[in-house]
Parts: C-alpha cells; structure tokens; sequence
C-alpha cells in the first residue's frame, strides 16, 4: 500500500518585505484509493502545500518532510517526483506557446514511462480520454493552454491526470471556474482515475461543490497555514453551513 | 482595427556585466487611426543625454559609390551596436566581384542567369544606404538574375557553399513579373567573407517567397543588404534565418509601393556563444492600403551570443488605409548574452487603419519550466521543447515544408550545442 506523508512541514517564501512564513505546522497521510479534502479561506496557504508537494523552487521548505513510501520527496527535484508519481493539477495552468498539447502530452508520457508509449495504442488513449472529457480532438493541435478558457485548462490538466497515472494526485481547485455540466465532467474524469489506478487524492477547494462528486473520505480545514479541524464527510456539510468564519476568527484570537 | 494600436516598452535586456547600461526601458507610444501622427524614435532615448534630432526613415544618405561614404568608425546609428572592426575587411577591403560558383535547384516557371552591370534592372529596388552595401555595389562584375515567369508557383533554391575564404561582393536580383508566384531560398553555407546586395522587384499581382538562411560555418563574416520594391496587390514573404556564421548582418529594406501591397517580414535567429546575429529591417508604407507584418524570434545562449534588431517602420503621408504591426521576441537561454531590440514607428499620415509594435526579450520563463516538469519532463528536455516551440512559430510561417523541415533540425542541432 503507498503513502503519501506530510509531517509537521514549515514553508516560507522570500517576498519583498523579507521572508515571509506561510504553512506553520502541516500534518497529513493520504493512503493509496483515499480522498482528502483540503478546504479553507483564501491565503490560507492550500496552493503553497501543493507547490510545495511538487516541489516549486519558490518556496521554501524550513522544516518537516513529506514522503512517498518512506522516500523523502524533498530530496527529489520537480521532474523526479512527478516520474515518482505525484502530480500537481494547477489552479492557474502555464500557457506554453509552440508546444502542441499532443507533443506535450507524448514527451510527458515518455518521461514519466522511461519509453515512448507505442504509438498506436497511445493514439487511441489519447482520443478515449479527450472524448470523455468532451475535449474536442482539435485541442490536440492546439498550444498548451494557449488561449484555453478556464474551464478548458481545467479539463486539460485532468486529461493529463488520466493518461500518466500517477499515484497521488494534488488538485488545486480543479473545481474553480467550472460551470456544473464542466463540473461534472471533470469530477468523472478523477473519479475514472481513482477506479482504474487506485489513484490517492488530495482534493483542494473552497467551496463544498465538487463534494458532491467526488466523495472525500476525509475532510481538513486549512486556516492560516495549518490544518484547524479534520473529521469525515460530514464536517463540509457543517462547512457549508458555517463557512470559515469560527475558524478564522479563532485563528485570529490566537495569532 | 483599434486592438492593433498598443503602448509598448522597448526593453534592451542585457546580462553581460560589462553592459550594465543596457537594461533600460523605453516606454513608446504608438499611434493609431484618427489621432495626429506620432513620431517614436526609441534610439532617441539611448543616447546618453544626447538628443537625436528626428529624420524621417527614408531620407538617409544613400549612394552605389563606396567613396561616397565616410570610414566607417562604428559610431555611426547603423553601426554602433556592430562588431565593425571584425567587419572592416567587407566595408572597406577590396572585394572580389567575379562570378562564383553555386549550385542551382530550380522548376518550371524560374530561370537563373547571370546580367551585366548595365542592366536595367539594376538600382530599381534600392540603393545602399551604408560602405559595406556601397562596397559590394561598387565591386561586382555581374549579377545573377532570378527571374519568374509562372502564374503556377515555382521553386529555386541558390545553394552558396564555395565563397571560400575570399572577400566577395556580390550582386543579386529576383525580378518577379506580374502575377508570377514562386519560392526562392538563398541557401548559405560553408565559409564565407561575403557582402552582397539583393535587390527584389515583385511586380503587380505577384506572390513571391525570399528566405536567406545562414547557416554559415563558424568564423564567416556575411554583410548583406535586402531592397524589395512590392507592387500594386503583390505580396512579399520575405525571410531572413541566421544560425551559423561569426558575424552576420542582414538588413532587409521592402518597400510596400502599390496599392494594396503585403508584405511579411520573417526573422528567426539562434546565437550562441561569440555569435553576433543582427538585422535592420525597414517597412515602409508608400502606398495606401498596405498591410506590413514584421515578425522576428530569437533565442541567445552561451558567453557573449550577441543579437541585434532594429525595425524600422516607416507610413509614409500617402499610406491611408495603411496596418501594420512589427514585433521582435528574445528568449535568453543563459548568462552572458546581449539581446539588443529597439523597434521605431513613424506615421506620417493620420488616416491609419492600425499600427502597433511590441518588443520584449525575455528569459526562459520559470513557471514554463516548472508545469513541464511537473510532468516528469527534465530540465534539459523540457527547455529544449520551449526553446522550439518559440522560433518554431515563426518556422512555422515559412510555408516552404522541406525547408521547414531543416530549419527543425537545424534548431535542434543548435539546441543540442553541436559545433556548426
Ligand atoms: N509569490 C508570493 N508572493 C507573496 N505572497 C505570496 C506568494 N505566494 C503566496 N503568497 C501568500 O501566501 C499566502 C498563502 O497563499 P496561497 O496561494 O497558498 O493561498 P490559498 O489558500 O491557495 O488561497 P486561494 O484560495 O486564494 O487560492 C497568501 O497570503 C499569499 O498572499
Ligand atoms: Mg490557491
């Protein structure tokens, strides 16, 4: 069974006022087939934890770990841990101009296999998994992210999510900017990935919407850098009542 | 037409330590439609204090006779950002003006022979406007002469591999006759002490396609000057690709002269170390109801990789009608380099349909690198991927496939920093 650990991780990033903490304190295992939820206010620091994951030169690690199976994965650069099998679906995915979503898509396979898929067959995965997230096959030609609207960005990084299978899958706020058909679609699209791989989620949101989809087995409340309350799917129902405000206000009491 | 208007900065970005000036950036204004003309002279603010007085593009000195011209000192605004001591023996030395040996791939529609001096044709598209263009002018003996005839699209390649270690000065002309179509590629290679004058005579209704590649060995020195004349509803892509060569300056100059003339300026270049790779390029709008696009990609890396772009841009007080956009786009892959961009806008008209230029030279952009990474691509790879994505677009344009094909090996053999 894997693992994805997170022990008592300290971030800070370098800012223009001078260093600046941001994750104070973060505990959290994610076992293989298990979803995590990660909800919390915005700056609370969710999207600093999933760079952080992946390994962003940007911020800093000041104490702590995170490892896959006892192997430390802040020794491993960006590229090592992603071919260790994180990924990082991003909140604001990069637009890459000359390099076409289909040859991006094949050096990323290649990378993370160490061999070229076959051709044939990886054709044909490509398309299957286009179609079901109702991408159309024009994309395929088209430069990464280049000229996507949000919700298109979305789907592309899940269409990655389900062609090299990683392990642990990090999503930040796959739900953003999504109507609820694209909602849909998408949340299909991890939930496929989850009963084809056994795929680990670690799924970052603000609003208890995408819930509704994809079932989280357990629920973190992230305030102020630091996971507040955890409990199962019935805490974002209460979240969903209450919003973050008790949170917020006692952080502020104590800070 | 008003999103083809748009305030830009020039920005000469520099990470060579001995050049900490060079980091300055210009805001420029841009005019557009109904608004009075406004002059942009971005060389205006480089000087240091010294205010450039404004003179129109096109009324530069300008003369076939090399005496004419002063020593060239390097001072000069058309030379001081060139290495000219390097290129002293091509402005000033004496030049062999003779035929020399090439080999020619041509098809129906397209015929390649060599005129005298005295013909006709010669001088109709442009005079040189500095010594090492006045030289080559003053020292050939005969010009080689492409002429197309065919309405069907023609193909001829000049392939130019035995300059040798000779200076030349050479002359060429492609005469385009009326509603012809065709591709001519000047394709340079092996070493080369070369200064040339091309001269391109597109005639009305014509469709005609120029690519110089250099793709010269290491230590060749390439000084040449480009003149277009561009007829009534003609159209010119011209394009000037540099990969190899120790010092190689092409200035294309194309004048849009009929009604309705197009033209397509097309640059890419990749320096690397010791390189200097430069280009001045001149538009001008003559005519009313020309479109002009002027779009040059480079990439820089490796100690002392040099690149120069001016675009020049002139719309003349008959070009109503007239959109134009000009844009020059750096990547710069390591420490070391200098990128030098300076675009210039003149609108001598207000009646415009739209005019813009953008000019930004970037490093390879970290959040780029990371989302590759991210998925499992390695640094080295996932540069490698940007770097061809970024002067492919312009590849990409050339609409010649086996010379796009080429020039993709080509960025790949420079990526992968084998000696040229
Ligand atoms: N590059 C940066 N420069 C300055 N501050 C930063 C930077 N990156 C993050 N921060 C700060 O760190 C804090 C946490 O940011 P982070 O993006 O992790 O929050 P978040 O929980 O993802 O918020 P959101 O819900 O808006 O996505 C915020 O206060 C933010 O302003
Ligand atoms: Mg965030």
């Amino acid at each position: 069974m894997s693992t994805l650990a997170i022990r008592d991780l300290h971030v800070s990033i370098e800012t223009d006022q001078g260093t600046k903490p941001i994750l104070r304190g973060v505990d959290l295992t994610i076992n293989e087939g298990e979803t995590h939820a990660v909800m919390g206010p915005n700056g609370s620091g969710k999207s600093t934890l999933a760079y952080t994951i992946a390994g962003h030169p940007r911020y800093n690690v000041d104490s702590g770990s995170i490892t896959l199976d006892g192997e430390d994965v802040l020794a491993m650069s960006v590229d090592e841990r992603a071919r260790a099998g994180l990924f990082l679906a991003m909140q604001y995915p990069v637009e890459i101009p000359g390099v076409t979503v289909s040859n991006f898509l094949r050096t990323a396979k290649t990378a993370i296999d160490g061999k070229s898929p076959a051709i044939r067959g990886w054709v044909k995965d490509v398309r299957q998994s286009m179609d079901n997230l109702r991408m159309d096959s024009a994309f395929a030609e088209r430069n990464v992210n280049e000229g996507f609207s949000g919700g298109e960005k979305k789907r592309h990084e899940i269409l990655q999510l389900e062609l090299l299978k990683p392990r642990f899958a990090v999503l930040d706020e796959t739900d953003s900017g999504l109507d609820v058909d694209a909602l849909k679609i998408v949340s299909e699209g991890v939930n496929r990935a989850k009963d084809a791989t056994g795929l680990g989620v670690l799924l970052i949101t603000h609003y208890t919407r995408i819930l509704r989809y994809i079932k989280p087995d357990f629920v973190h409340v992230f305030v102020a850098g630091r996971v507040a309350e955890e409990g199962g799917p019935e805490l974002a129902d209460r979240l969903e009542d209450e919003g973050y405000d008790r949170y917020v206000s006692a952080a502020a009491a104590a800070s | 037409m008003a999103d083809r208007s748009e305030t830009d900065t020039v920005t000469t970005l520099s990470t060579d330590p001995e050049h900490p000036a060079q980091g300055s950036t210009t805001p420029v204004v841009t005019g557009t439609g109904t608004r009075p003309a406004i002059i942009a002279d971005a060389t205006a603010s480089h000087g240091a204090g010294s205010p450039v007085p404004v003179q129109t593009r096109n009324e530069r000195f300008a003369s076939t006779d090399v005496s004419a011209f002063p020593p060239v000192t390097g001072r000069e605004a058309g030379w001081k950002l060139t290495p000219v001591d390097a290129l002293q023996g091509l402005i000033a030395g004496e030049l062999d003006g003779g035929r020399y040996e090439l080999g020619i791939e041509t098809t129906e529609g397209a015929e390649v022979t060599w005129v005298g001096r005295d013909d006709a044709r010669i001088g109709t598209a442009g005079i040189p406007e500095d010594r090492a263009a006045a030289n080559a002018w003053s020292s050939f003996q005969e010009a080689l002469l492409v002429r197309l005839t065919g309405e069907e699209p023609s193909s001829t390649t000049l392939i130019r591999s035995a300059f040798g270690p000779t200076a030349r000065g050479a002359h060429t002309i492609v005469d385009a006759k009326a509603f012809s179509r065709g591709v001519v590629v000047l394709d340079n290679r092996g070493s080369a002490q070369l200064a040339e004058n091309v001269e391109i005579l597109v005639g009305d209704g014509a469709d005609v396609t120029v690519v110089t590649v250099q793709d010269w060995a290491d230590e060749a020195k390439h000084v040449a000057n480009h003149f277009a004349q561009v007829g009534r509803d003609a159209h010119l892509k011209h394009v000037v690709v540099s990969f190899g060569g120790g010092v190689v300056r092409v200035n294309p100059s194309v004048t849009l002269a009929g009604s309705g003339a197009d033209g397509d300026l097309l640059g890419v270049y990749f320096a690397d170390a010791a390189q200097h790779l430069e280009s001045q390029v001149f538009l001008f709008h003559e005519a009313d109801h020309t479109k002009g696009r002027v779009e040059y990609r480079g990439a820089l890396q490796g100690e002392g990789a040099h690149t120069v772009w001016i675009g020049d841009v002139l719309i003349g007080p008959d070009a109503t009608g007239t959109d134009s956009y000009e844009q020059n786009r750096n990547l710069v892959l390591t420490d070391g380099t200098r990128a030098d961009s300076v675009p210039n806008l003149e609108i001598e008209t207000g009646d415009i349909a739209g005019a813009g230029h953008a000019s930004a030279t970037g490093r390879f952009d970290d959040e780029q690198l990371f989302y590759l990474q991210a998925r499992g691509i390695p640094e080295e790879v996932a540069r490698r991927l940007v770097v061809r994505g970024f002067l492919s677009s312009i590849v990409q344009k050339i609409g010649v496939p086996a010379l796009e094909v080429r020039l993709q090996d080509a960025i790949e053999a420079e990526l992968a920093g084998e000696a040229r």
